[in-house]
């Protein structure tokens, strides 16, 4: 049986190894670490994709790789319909007799590579039913390329090519919201999760890879460059997100809502926003006025969350 | 048994498909290329093969699945057209320099704007350097043996590259011929068993496949590529001599048609050449040109030295370019007067039949009479003419 | 880095073995070294499963020495060790400890 134990999971081979060339305090290696030690579980074996992207020019170096799994890189927009090519090999391959094992097809991809550049081949995959899960790590901007914005980067954040100055307070739209379009394509398995809560992060992967069809992960992924942060507090700003509710820890499963963190006590976002010196300039007395905006943004999107999960409670209730 | 049959290209290619009996196919319909997978979806739908049919919601999806799927150890084919062939253009570079022996036919087309959807090879010609082999075909049996033989071409060990096999847009993908098709344990036993030395599936011992690679070796991985292009011609002569061993159909790099004694000689990809040899026959008998035309089956890798041993009796050359590089004129003539540096004997370029223009057995014969009127003259000029444009 | 390998000797495709960035050394990043005291480490292994290089070994279900080899010096363990068993020391410095 699929275990979180950290106990039994440190029994389990690292299939990441060190000396790749992450920046000191990524949160990108310590997902990925966290998903393939939770996704070999039962027998199974992990074939990976990974779109282009930090994680995957900081881990392949030819000739020396930190992946002891399967993995291609093929282009930066690709990472799904390329799952998708290899988990058809797989299916025919397997279906004529060539090929026996148990694989979990999963494909990694960064915020630009998931919600922007590949989210067509992404919907495409997830259209299309195959038996895969995919994984962005949202670092919120193309880190890769020198910290420009992307569709996941946060309304009021400082990017490269979104800064902020004496006319424009950073960047001006709202975080495109990736998990709710996924969950939209009817997937039978969807959640967002942080590596600060490493148990729930590795159950939602053990859940992903023993659902057959197509399921997505949205794993918060904190960036010391692109945050402006030291990287010690990487864990720690993880877990401020889920305090001042600004990424939810939830899962969809079968169209069932649940949120599987509630802060006892929700922190105002200025927290969060203080955190990080990419949201420093907000605190200028000309930008004040979008702190409140962006609480007033956060408390609708989680109050619609919370209705959600009542909804979907009382309908299980009533059809039980 | 081998049988005579009357299908399209479109149809002689599927049937060549269902022959091969692909692990993977990733394929996004795109005019003219659609009835080919739509006869291939029915094979799938019947059960007449073993393929995992992925419908992709795009052509870059569709090469990108196919690259992964033949990196996983599947025989792994696609098929396009045109706009289809642009969009793929990221991972056809993809496919070759992680030497991926896809096979994919490519029903020429025209590439937009404006849209067309007829006949030209600005399509394949915008992707004549990514790597890939490229075939062209006369007619639909050629369409039909050179998929077929792709497979072995593309498998080879000295090779491992993938094949376009190029058929032209509804001159030969919508027009029914009669062929010979072959039995299918025929062409099973022909093209044999796809045997990877590494794959995306072997997980006891685990590779990483399309790393990120800088200056200190990106360079040898080109030269690798090289270095099989080069091996491709001697794998080609020998595929086709086993090819014609099994069919009676023999296949090589060129297809030379009464250029042993031609003083000029036309050189053409595709259904044209087919309209150039009637051409060639005509003024023969009727006006006593000595006429022939070189069909050129393979433009990559460039035949360089077999075509220049077939034109070096010719007194003049023309060459029909399908294709314009814009600022310098038509490919295939450029890459030919490339191959013949220091050959004294002159060439004329004839584009022609761009978006689909048609051109006629009597356009031919122009052409052949302007060649001959060039080397009585000695007036070249223009070496670059464009056929039956308005101006 | 070992000889750079010729032309022949790669395999086509720019395919690499797995798990063999490995030998690369990357404890020249760091600053700060983070000294375990294994008195009161309580084994939670709370450290191993956040730490971005790989760096905490685990045998029989106990954390050891972290490794030099590859710890870059981030200090995530030292933060998130619920009973500050681990201390960041700059580096040259952790004799004085």
């Amino acid at each position: 049986m699929a275990t979180t134990s950290l106990k039994k999971l440190s029994d389990m081979p690292e299939l990441l190894t060190g000396g790749h060339a992450a920046c000191p305090g990524c949160g990108g290696p310590i997902i990925i670490r966290q998903v393939l030690l939770a996704a070999q579980q039962d027998g199974r074996k992990v074939v990976a994709s990974i779109s282009t992207g930090c994680m995957e020019v900081s881990t392949t170096i030819y000739p020396d790789s930190a992946w002891r799994v399967p993995i291609f890189h093929s282009a930066f927009e690709n990472s799904a319909a390329t799952i998708s090519g290899a988990e058809a090999a797989y299916r025919s391959l397997k279906r004529q007799g060539k090929y026996e094992g148990e694989i979990a097809f999963i494909a990694f991809g960064g915020d630009g590579g998931t919600y922007d550049i590949g989210f067509q081949s992404l919907s495409g995959a997830l259209e299309r039913g195959h038996n895969f899960t995919y994984v962005c790590y949202d670092n919120e901007a193309y880190m890769n390329t020198g910290i420009q914005r992307s569709g996941a980067t946060p309304k009021g954040a400082w990017t490269t090519t979104a800064p902020d100055g004496t006319v424009e307070p950073g960047k001006r739209e709202i975080k495109k919201d990736l998990t709710a379009i996924v969950a939209a394509h009817g997937v039978p398995y969807c959640a967002q999760a942080s590596p600060h809560r490493p148990r729930d992060l590795m159950r939602k992967v053990q859940k992903a890879v023993a659902t057959e069809g197509p399921c997505f992960l949205n794993i918060l992924s904190p960036c010391p460059r692109g945050w402006r942060h030291d990287p010690d507090v990487t864990i720690q700003l993880c877990k401020l997100a889920a305090d001042t509710c600004v990424w939810p820890l939830y899962e969809i499963e079968n169209g069932k809502l649940s949120i599987n963190y509630k802060p006892k006590e929700k922190k105002p976002v200025r927290e969060w926003l203080k955190s990080q010196q990419r949201f420093r300039h907000l605190f200028a007395p000309k930008n004040e006025h979008l702190i409140e905006e962006i609480q007033a943004e956060l408390d609708a999107k989680w109050g619609q969350l919370l209705a959600r999960e009542a909804f979907d409670n009382e309908q299980e209730q009533e059809s039980e | 048994m081998a049988e005579n049959v009357a299908l399209t290209g479109n149809d002689s290619a599927a049937y060549a498909l269902r022959q091969i009996n692909p692990d993977v196919v990733a394929a996004y319909p795109i005019t003219p290329q659609t009835e080919l997978m739509h006869k291939f979806a029915a094979y799938v739908a019947d059960g007449e093969v073993d393929t995992e049919l992925v419908r992709v919601e795009s052509e870059h999806s569709a090469m990108s699945a196919t690259v992964a799927a033949s990196l996983s150890g599947a025989r792994a084919c696609t098929a396009t057209s045109a706009n289809g062939l642009a969009l793929m253009w990221e991972i056809l570079y993809i496919a070759s320099s992680t030497r991926c022996p896809i096979v994919m036919p490519v029903v020429n087309r025209a590439l937009s704007a404006p849209i067309n959807i007829h006949c030209d090879h600005s399509d394949t010609m915008g992707a004549r350097d990514s790597g890939w082999i490229q075939l062209y075909s006369e007619n639909c049996q050629e369409a039909y043996d050179n998929a077929v033989q792709a497979v072995r071409i593309a498998e080879h060990p000295d090779v491992r590259l993938p094949v376009m096999v190029c058929l032209d847009g509804f001159i030969l993908s919508h027009t029914l011929e009669g062929l010979e098709v072959n039995d299918d344990q025929d062409v099973k036993d022909f093209i044999g068993t796809l045997d990877r030395p590494d794959s995306l599936l072997n997980v006891d011992d685990p590779e990483t496949f399309g790393m990120f690679t800088l200056q200190n070796y990106y360079f040898e991985f080109k030269k690798q590529q090289v270095d099989a292009m080069e091996k491709v011609p001697a794998v080609i002569e020998q595929v086709g001599q086993e090819y014609g061993e099994l069919t009676g159909r023999s296949y090589g790099l060129l297809d030379p048609y009464r250029c042993e004694d031609a003083d000029i000689i036309l050189v053409g990809l595709g259904s044209t050449t087919g309209t150039a040899k009637q051409a060639a026959d005509d003024l023969r008998e009727e006006e006593g040109l000595k006429c022939g035309v070189l069909k050129l089956r393979t433009f990559r890798p460039f035949p360089a030295e077999q075509v220049c041993r077939v034109l070096s009796g010719a007194d003049i050359t023309g060459v029909l370019d399908r294709a314009v590089s814009f600022g310098l004129g038509g490919p295939l003539f450029h890459e030919l007067r490339s191959a013949r540096y220091g050959e004294t004997a002159p060439m004329i370029d004839f584009i022609y039949g761009l978006g689909g223009r048609d051109l006629s057995l009597d356009n031919v014969k122009d052409i052949f009479r302007s060649l001959a009127e060039a080397r009585d003259s000695g007036q070249t000029e223009p070496t670059t003419r464009f056929v039956g444009v308005r101006e | 880095m070992s000889e750079l390998l010729k032309k022949d000797e790669m395999k086509p495709g720019g395919i690499g073995q797995g798990g063999s960035m490995e030998r690369r050394y990357t404890g020249s990043w760091r600053t700060f070294v983070p000294i375990t005291d294994f008195e009161t480490c309580i084994q939670c292994l709370a450290c191993w499963i956040v730490c971005p290089d790989s760096a905490i070994p685990v045998e029989d279900g106990e954390r050891r020495e972290t490794n030099m080899h590859h710890c870059k010096g981030c200090g995530i363990c030292a933060v998130e060790c619920p009973v500050d068993a681990i201390t960041m020391v700059r580096e040259g410095e952790e004799d004085d400890e």
